[in-house]
């Protein structure tokens, strides 16, 4: 057996066993370990009669506060739409173009449009509104479906080609791929990127010119300014939704795009949308 | 039943296994069951092949005189190793969190942060954790019962059977085997591969102490056997689920909605403490007094903190459910157990510290016992920061936030990391039987980078915690939110990058450890011989 290592001078008495050489001494418990072991207890007592705790056959105690998450949760949200009660109902009913001349009114509505924004459309549209790949910048003053406040309400209220909301904005471009050669589709792409004033080659420009008259100009206009009745994007202005390069060109014209967004009506209140649609209005681009 | 028939017994067995996992990976519905029953086939085959070579052959006698170590050698290895592995795929991942763009494209469906985070955690409590357990509980039964481990073989059916468990666990989470449980992951087939593993440890483990020559058991053995048994209930009651094909690894849980998030924390609040806490408690009730050389500060605290630490920790676990669709009953029940909670579970805390009664002077020429008073320290914080932040008001701020990953951490690294590697550093030279460590100032410089470590990782995670907490909270005059999520995930990167330094360091001075270990085996002195150990009479 292990041998038990001395003791030394005013070492209190051990239990008088040894495993291995370990004994273990006959100290009591700290006492402030042991009253404040008590202390919690009695406070878990306490605790337990004040607030929501015992289960019973088919409830639980409900404790002498009355406390519960759910109504303190409850409370405190109708809290806040009591106390802005009367100026979403003045958001909601006055006339959408008037809004903006209405100081108190307006920059109630974009702190509370920021904070929908934040909530529901950053996660496409970035925490900045700069966009992304695939989802439209709404920083700068290129417009798909139109930049004034009534049409970015209607945007975001009904949303854009989806299934849930009849009048959802709805357009859809042709996959080109089953229509073109893929020599006219090249010829097509370097016209376009020529009147963006992109990197493209005249020889193939040229043709592409009839190319697109054929097949684009009736959505995206004669000169590619596009159609904002249709969502048909400006080609002329070197903004790209996927991309300008020849590479994504080729994608878009070979298998077309349908970028959608959801309705927001059957989240949000008429409050809400008008003060996001306010909110993205006064980012910069707004008309 | 003599060895002789029992081979035959066995390869019956082992030949019926290989013949079923061979038609199940043949009609495996999914690639992560398909791995795995060739991996059962093939340890199946290999078995059923060294069982035949050695059928009817004289078997060389298995002595009983002296203590089973060399299981206990083995899981010191795999502990070490599998520490090392824990921790690496902890630092990827931390810096997969700072740095997205290391979620190669190459690597999506396998190596992404979502793969990678169960395979972390549970290679670091499982996988290291597990087998300190295992390995510390084999070597303190032996010698506080002085008895040899009961049950000959079926020791070493624990270590490997808990390795192969490790594997498919990890390929599982891999190939995407999960059910998506926290700490829970494994599919039907390896939790009940798991169970078979620990009822064996349970049988060898009390076996021991039934057979053990030394009138009373010895306070660790409590711990060790409170871990054991409550494990078992915990794994096998949040593992109830039915296969949707014997032939593929997904199953569906029996409970479902608030009941099936209730047993889910009911089992990983209790995997934290009975796992973690109690396990670890045991192992620290040996080799602290061991270490210091001391008695053990108070019998009574250590019978009193025991007892209530078992009785109180299993019913804490809906503090992990605070605001949620959990009745507010059992979240305070939840809330209200966690916090009486903390003095039984600083009574560990208090009888390993002050068993350095009369041996603080130590802490200056024993880095070993430094890292096992640190730990002890770490182990002190956290089990009263855990019930801080259970209470609702605090949680509100604290949860789903980094706060609990720095909660969590600064207990798994500092109380159960520091505290294995102290075991570690003990065991070494008394299982290999080498006078000494290779080089206690290499001990130093692990003590120091782990230590320094987690007070980087454990220190961001609370700043950015608190901050994103506060950011997610935060509102205007008229009650709007002023900050997107996205915005407190951009403010949190600096932290992010500090807290993944901080487990550089941490790995580094685990690496360091591994090879003072190497060197301990391959370059220290020999122990003069005092003849084996040998059980005490």
């Amino acid at each position: 057996m292990s041998k038990v290592p001395p003791k030394q001078e005013g070492d209190p008495n051990t239990t008088g066993h040894s495993w291995d050489g370990i004994e273990e001494f006959d100290n009591p418990m700290p006492r402030w370990w042991l009253w404040t072991f008590y202390a919690t207890i009695v406070w878990g007592v306490i605790y337990t009669i004040a607030y929501p705790a015992w289960p019973l056959v088919s409830s639980a105690t409900a404790g002498l506060l009355g406390y519960s998450t759910r109504a303190e949760v409850a409370a405190e949200i109708s809290a806040v739409e009591e106390a802005n009660a009367g100026i979403n109902a003045q958001l909601a009913s006055a006339e959408l173009t008037e809004i903006s001349a209405d100081t108190t009114l307006n920059s109630y509505a974009v702190s509370s449009g920021a904070a929908v924004f934040r909530t529901w459309c950053a996660q496409c549209h970035g925490s900045g509104a700069a966009g992304f790949v695939g989802y439209p910048n709404l920083l700068d003053d290129d417009w798909l479906w139109g930049g004034d406040i009534e049409a970015i309400h209607a945007t975001i209220a009904h949303g854009i080609r989806n299934e849930e909301d009849p009048d959802a904005r709805y357009s859809e471009m042709p996959a080109f791929g089953e229509i073109l050669e893929p020599e006219e589709i090249s010829q097509v792409v370097h016209y376009v990127m020529q009147l963006s004033g992109g990197d493209a080659d005249a020889g193939l420009a040229g043709p592409g010119a009839e190319v697109f008259a054929d097949n684009c100009s009736s959505c995206h206009g004669e000169n590619g300014l596009g159609d904002r009745e249709l969502g048909a994007p400006n080609l002329a202005d070197a903004i790209w939704l996927y991309g300008g390069d020849e590479a994504a060109l080729t994608e878009t014209v070979t298998y077309s795009r349908y970028g959608v967004m959801p309705p927001w009506t059957q989240r949000l209140t008429e409050a809400q949308i008008r003060a996001v649609a306010l909110y993205v209005h006064q980012l910069g681009g707004g008309e | 039943m003599n060895t002789g028939t029992l081979n035959y017994v066995k390869l019956v067995v082992l030949a019926l296994a290989t013949l079923f996992t061979m038609i199940a990976a043949s009609y495996a519905r999914d690639l992560a069951y398909q791995v795995h029953m060739v991996i059962f086939m093939i340890v199946a085959a290999g078995l059923f092949l060294t069982t035949l070579r050695a059928t009817d052959e004289p078997a060389a006698p298995t002595p009983t005189n002296e203590y089973f170590d060399s299981v206990v050698r083995a899981g010191v290895i795999a502990t070490a190793f599998w520490g090392v592995v824990g921790f690496l795929v902890g630092v990827v991942i931390a810096f997969q969190l700072a740095f997205p763009q290391l979620n190669f494209a190459w690597a999506e469906g396998y190596a992404n942060f979502g793969r990678l985070r169960p395979l972390h955690t549970s290679a670091v409590i499982f996988a290291f954790g597990g087998n300190a357990l295992i390995a510390t509980s084999f070597f303190v039964v032996q010698r506080t019962s002085a008895a040899r481990l009961w049950g000959g073989n079926l020791g070493w059916f624990v270590f490997w059977g808990y390795q192969l468990f490790i594997v498919l666990a990890a390929t599982g989470y891999l190939l995407g085997g999960t059910q998506s449980k926290e700490y829970a992951e494994p599919e039907w087939y390896v939790d009940i591969w798991l169970t078979i593993v620990w009822v064996a440890y349970l049988a060898v483990y009390l076996g021991t102490i039934i057979k053990r020559k030394e009138p009373h058991i010895y306070v660790a053995n409590w711990f060790f056997l409170a871990f054991i048994v409550t494990v078992a209930m915990l794994h096998i009651v949040n593992n109830i689920s039915i296969p949707v094909s014997i032939w593929g690894s997904k199953s569906v849980q029996v409970f479902s909605g608030v009941q099936d998030a209730m047993v889910q924390w009911w089992y990983g609040h209790n995997a934290v403490g009975f796992f973690l806490t109690a396990g670890f408690l045991g192992m620290m009730y040996y080799f602290v007094p061991k270490q210091a050389e001391r008695p053990v500060f108070s019998y009574k605290l250590s019978i009193i903190h025991f007892w209530a630490l078992i009785f109180l920790y299993i019913w804490a676990g809906p503090h992990h459910l605070h605001y949620t669709a959990l009745p507010d009953w059992a979240s305070t029940l939840g809330m209200v157990f966690s916090i009486i909670l903390w003095m039984p579970s600083w009574g560990g805390m208090i009888n390993g510290l002050m068993t350095l009664q009369g041996a603080w002077d130590k802490l200056r020429t024993d880095p070993v016992l430094r890292m096992m008073v640190t730990s002890l320290a770490f182990y002190g914080m956290s089990t009263f920061e855990g019930p801080m932040m259970s209470i609702r008001s605090v949680n509100s701020l604290s949860h789903y936030t980094d706060w609990t990953i720095g909660h969590v951490h600064s207990g798994a690294l500092g109380w159960n990391g520091l505290i294995t590697f102290g075991a570690l550093y003990y065991l070494v030279p008394v299982l290999w039987k080498r006078e000494r460590l290779y080089s206690l100032s290499l001990v130093s410089w692990h003590f120091w980078l782990a230590t320094i470590g987690i007070v980087l990782y454990a220190a961001s995670m609370w700043v950015t915690g608190i901050m994103e907490g506060l950011m997610w909270r935060e509102v205007d005059a008229n009650g709007f939110l002023v900050n997107s999520f996205a915005d407190t995930v951009s403010a949190k990167f600096p932290m992010y990058v500090v807290r993944g330094l901080g487990g550089v360091l941490f790995l580094s001075g685990a690496i360091i450890m591994c090879y003072n270990l190497w060197m301990t085996v391959r370059a220290a002195p020999a122990k003069a011989s005092l003849g084996t150990a040998v059980p005490a009479e």
